[in-house]
């Protein structure tokens, strides 16, 4: 089955992004090197509708982001984006618009000022999966690891975060 | 004249997997009908039915975001280069909806 692994430092990232962002939508890529499915660098990406309800990557701020991770042969592993008075689920407009069959498409829920929602999902030719999200940290033990997993079952994968 | 076009993953089913290809046109318009011819398929996923720019791409000639330079009508000239993206947006807002703001 699949499934996003992802490092807690990372994660933070996002979240703290998000936040910052609220009530706007934040977006971002998080990028790594092709084929490994392992995300490494955050990048923070402006959203160029400065929203509540819509998100989308500044397209100079996009080629020049793309450009890099061509040069470092590094590809999306995660796109993320903020919703911030609904649920961590795509909205159709996600699904539409959704153009990177490989990547871990992670949603974050703010409207909860107190819990943060992060779910992550495949979107392929319209099809969304929902897959479970585990925390991975090579500084930590790896018998550790095991508490930081959530989401053993793809439909009710709910990661809480206290702010 | 040629010019080279690079080719995002999703579309790369069309380009029988490669990363790039030689197209050739003065204008981007020009291009994908010369592509369209080589790869059938491409133009339909980047061209609306009513003739204009997909809004799940972004087209890049050089370092400019074609939205800019015209559109399909964005002249090209030999050793250009042609960078084709995914858009990537969405939110929680209906596209219907939005569609409907934005008067399309």
């Amino acid at each position: 089955m699949a499934v996003l692994s992802i490092s807690q430092a990372i994660l933070d990232g996002i979240v703290a992004h998000a936040r910052r962002d609220h009530p706007d939508e934040a977006c971002g890529v998080v990028t790594g090197p092709i084929g490994a499915d392992e995300p490494t660098r955050l990048i923070e990406m402006q959203n160029a509708a400065r929203s509540m309800t819509f998100y989308e990557f500044d397209s100079m701020e996009y080629l020049k982001v793309w450009r890099e991770m061509d040069d470092r042969d590094e590809e999306p592993v995660v796109i993320y984006h903020s919703h911030t008075a609904t649920e961590a689920y795509p909205s159709r407009t996600d699904v539409s618009f959704a153009g990177w069959p490989e990547a871990h498409y992670l949603l974050v829920s703010t409207r909860d000022p107190e819990t943060t929602e992060i779910r992550s999902y495949r979107i392929v030719d319209g099809v969304v999966t929902e897959e479970p999200v585990r925390i991975v940290d090579a500084k930590v033990d790896p018998m550790a690891v095991q508490s930081y997993m959530f989401g053993q079952s793809p439909t009710t994968v709910d990661y809480e975060c206290r702010s | 004249m040629a010019i080279e076009v690079r080719i995002p993953t999703i579309l790369r089913s069309y380009t029988g997997g490669s990363k790039t290809v030689d197209g050739a046109g003065d204008s981007l318009g020009g291009l994908l009908s010369d592509l369209d011819g080589k790869y059938p398929g491409l133009r339909g996923r980047l061209v609306t039915e009513e003739g204009g720019l997909h809004r799940f791409v972004n087209v890049y000639v050089n370092d400019e975001d074609v939205r800019f330079l015209g559109s399909l009508e964005a002249k090209l000239s030999d050793g250009d280069t042609v960078t084709i993206l995914p858009a990537v947006a969405g939110g929680a807002f209906g596209f219907a909806a939005l569609a409907a703001l934005a008067g399309r």
